[in-house]
């Protein structure tokens, strides 16, 4: 397995291992935190290839994703506290009128 | 097996290591510093490909400033809610089943593929690999090519924390 292989497998465990946490846990922030982990094993994928074919235009797209990444967490973060201070719980099974 | 190898094991164990305990622990905290155990190794694998100035932006931007906000949160919400007395919810065998599928069909792909160098895609700009990530071009490349997309950030930004402030300032009309 060379090396290109094995980071992209880490990626793809990684991608894996996040989405099973957002799917069981019930822990509004702990499936943040997991849908965090799945972006950085997309990252990690992104830098793999960024650095195979040697492009410096990848690094400047990651950075660009590290941006959106932290906007996305400045807007999910105040939408958490907000739910979490009506319902007085973290629990996702207290928010679940907010189905359709 | 050089030491950089070696390294790179390492580094590559110990990021899903830290993902599997994120499944695990039950406060939230210790997930938090799972998650920021996965993304130093993360930045040492960035370190050992020599994308340096990624792997300082991984630090910089995830673990200081990310990751500080989410632990912030955690003290502030310290709820012992059912979550907390109960990690996991109803579907976790079909989920464990769909995430091991996906990933094993991933992995697959992977292991069919072909590895390409730079030097068959023709991308190499008659710089060594190992200059290629430097500071210097990256930011020739980054305010040069890019500069358009850094102004569209600071937008994105000011949107972000616009909306942010509406959102707080929404739901504390509604608790009255």
């Amino acid at each position: 397995m060379d090396r290109t292989q094995l980071l992209l497998t880490l990626s793809i465990a990684l991608f894996a291992i996040g989405l099973l946490g957002v799917m069981i846990r019930r822990n509004a922030l702990v499936m943040l935190m997991c849908m965090e982990l799945m972006l950085n094993g997309v990252i990690l994928s992104l830098v793999t290839f960024a650095s195979q074919s040697a492009t410096v235009s990848g690094a400047v797209l990651v950075f660009l994703v590290f941006v959106v990444a932290a906007a996305e967490i400045a807007i999910a973060i105040p939408i958490v506290l907000l739910l979490s201070r009506q319902r007085k719980s973290l629990d996702v099974g207290a928010y679940s009128e907010l189905k359709g | 097996m050089s030491g950089t190898d070696l390294l790179l094991w390492f580094f590559a164990a110990a990021a899903p290591g830290g993902g599997v305990l994120m499944l695990v622990a039950r406060h939230p905290m210790r997930v938090a510093i799972a998650l920021i155990g996965a993304m130093i190794s993360l930045a040492g694998i960035y370190a050992i490909l020599g994308v340096h100035v990624i792997a300082v932006f991984q630090v910089l931007i995830y673990v200081g400033a990310v990751m500080v906000f989410m632990v912030y949160v955690i003290m502030l919400l310290d709820v012992r809610d059912p979550s907390f007395l109960e990690r996991y919810g109803r579907a976790v065998l079909p989920s464990v089943l769909l995430a091991g599928l996906l990933a094993v069909a991933l992995a697959a792909a992977v292991g069919r593929g072909r590895s390409v160098t730079a030097g068959d895609l023709g991308t190499t700009q008659g710089e060594s690999a190992g200059t290629l990530f430097n500071v210097q071009p990256f930011s020739a490349e980054f305010l040069g090519s890019y500069w358009l997309h850094f102004e569209l950030t600071s937008v994105l930004l000011l949107a972000a924390v616009v909306a942010a402030i509406a959102v707080v300032k929404g739901g504390r009309r509604h608790d009255g």
